[in-house]
């Protein structure tokens, strides 16, 4: 049988916040152990982007993911899907997520992948979504280890890892998407 | 312990999608990576998504013509916008949430972004819109077919008339948000966004008028099938069960 060709790809445009990203979807849990995502989106002159869409996609803390593919037999908090989606600020390009912590999640070669956070870039301007994904400083041992951040070259490492900022409450990680320029975010194909 | 189950989906067919560069659309020179994507291997995190963890969708929602919940009717031509969604073999999936978000028969978006547009809103449209395709990947919505409308990326800029997009597959890798255009908009010539896809692959973007969906004394019907990254065959880990 013939394949059918994949439906391209088109913009969110500007206006994808009518219905994507409502208030409140980018908070995932009110647990009081929860954690910060926040960080700026920048295009290649370095300005803010003012309309991207973020989307994250994430394992509980117990490491399995909320998915009828996952059949694991870890505990999985029904009122945690592993979604959020919020836009970025029109001034400032700054984005937040309040989540959990993600666990452990194995790779094909049977050994477990240090805590990553999927994450999804699109907006205004760009024609496809970028992949990439938010890795914890507070994670070296498990990010030296991790499959997918060993493929990355080391210079460039930096870009998927979010950094604990000192004394946050609740924690908080930066992390920062450089669409282009030096230290442009690793994107990732698979 | 149950094993995860992984699916392995082929490569993205990036030659079936638009550059991330494309020049005629301006916005898109310093938002687009500049280095080489990064391939990895597809572990439990791409091959999940968050697809179907959604249930919050009312049937209500799939009727644009009266979701603004104003007891009146919006305004402009009644259209009736179905088709199934689709995997690269052809099957349909079941459970995707799609949402779409548009503007109204003037070719108005109802945001708080400022427009120097004078084309009036419509009290009784907001231009949103979702649901979920059934068995065989069927979805249905009823809305107004919405007008085209200036932009800034050049002079006399002009989008043709569109529905955008959103789906959410069964993976990471099959998110997809697009356009759905209407066939023989005069206006297709002259848009960069609709020309950035590459010119085989343009058609899959474009609605076609099927007068079997056409509702007599209703409205008039728009067939547009949408193809997801991904083949949902099933598995070799689960053959034998």
């Amino acid at each position: 049988m013939s394949r059918l060709g994949e439906t391209p790809s088109q913009t969110v445009g500007p206006y994808f916040s009518m219905r994507l990203s409502a208030e409140g979807e980018n908070v995932l849990t009110n647990r009081d152990d929860r954690i910060v995502i926040e960080g700026r989106v920048t295009d290649g002159a370095g300005s803010h982007i003012e309309d991207t869409l973020l989307e994250i996609w994430q394992a509980g803390p117990s490491g399995r993911y909320n998915h009828p593919d996952d059949r694991r037999e870890l505990e999985l908090e029904p009122s945690f899907t592993g979604f959020g989606r919020t836009a970025s600020d029109f001034e400032t390009g700054e984005y937040r997520f309040e989540t959990l912590k993600p666990g452990r999640v194995p790779d094909p070669e049977g050994a477990f992948q240090a805590p990553h956070i999927s994450l999804i870039v699109q907006g205004r301007g760009m024609l496809n979504p970028v992949f990439t994904r938010i890795y914890f400083s507070d994670e070296a041992e498990a990010n030296a280890d991790d499959l997918v951040l060993r493929s990355v070259p080391q210079p460039r490492r930096h870009t998927v890892v979010a950094d604990l900022q000192e004394e946050s409450d609740p924690p908080t990680y930066r992390f920062d998407i450089r669409m282009q320029g030096d230290d442009e975010t690793v994107f990732f194909d698979f | 312990m149950t094993e995860p189950l992984i699916r392995h989906y082929g490569p993205k067919a990036y030659s079936d999608h638009p550059p991330f560069s494309y020049p005629d659309y301006k916005s898109t020179v310093l938002r687009g990576p500049s280095l080489d994507l990064l391939t990895i291997v597809q572990t439990l995190s791409e091959t999940t998504g968050p697809g179907p963890v959604w249930t919050e969708v009312s049937e209500e929602d799939a009727d644009l013509t009266t979701n603004a919940g104003t007891g009146e009717t919006a305004i402009g031509e009644r259209i009736i916008v179905t088709g199934r969604v689709l995997d690269e073999n052809g099957n349909g999936i079941p459970g995707v949430i799609i949402e779409l978000w548009q503007a109204n028969a003037c070719g108005r978006y109802v945001h708080w972004r400022e427009t120097e547009f004078p084309a009036p809103l419509d009290p009784n449209f907001i231009g949103v819109g979702q649901c979920v395709s059934g068995e065989d990947g069927e979805y249905r919505f009823l809305t107004i077919r919405p007008g085209p409308y200036p932009w800034g990326n050049h002079p006399n800029a002009w989008r043709p008339a569109h529905i955008h997009f959103s789906l959410m597959g069964p993976s990471l890798g099959s998110r997809l948000v697009t356009q759905m255009y209407f066939e023989n908009d005069p206006l297709f010539g002259f848009d960069p966004i609709f020309n950035s896809v590459p010119e085989h692959a343009r058609h899959r973007l474009v609605a076609h008028y099927d007068h079997d969906v056409t509702e007599e004394n209703w409205a008039l019907g728009w067939r547009w099938d949408i193809v997801l990254r991904g083949n949902a065959a099933t598995p070799f880990e689960e053959q034998g069960e």
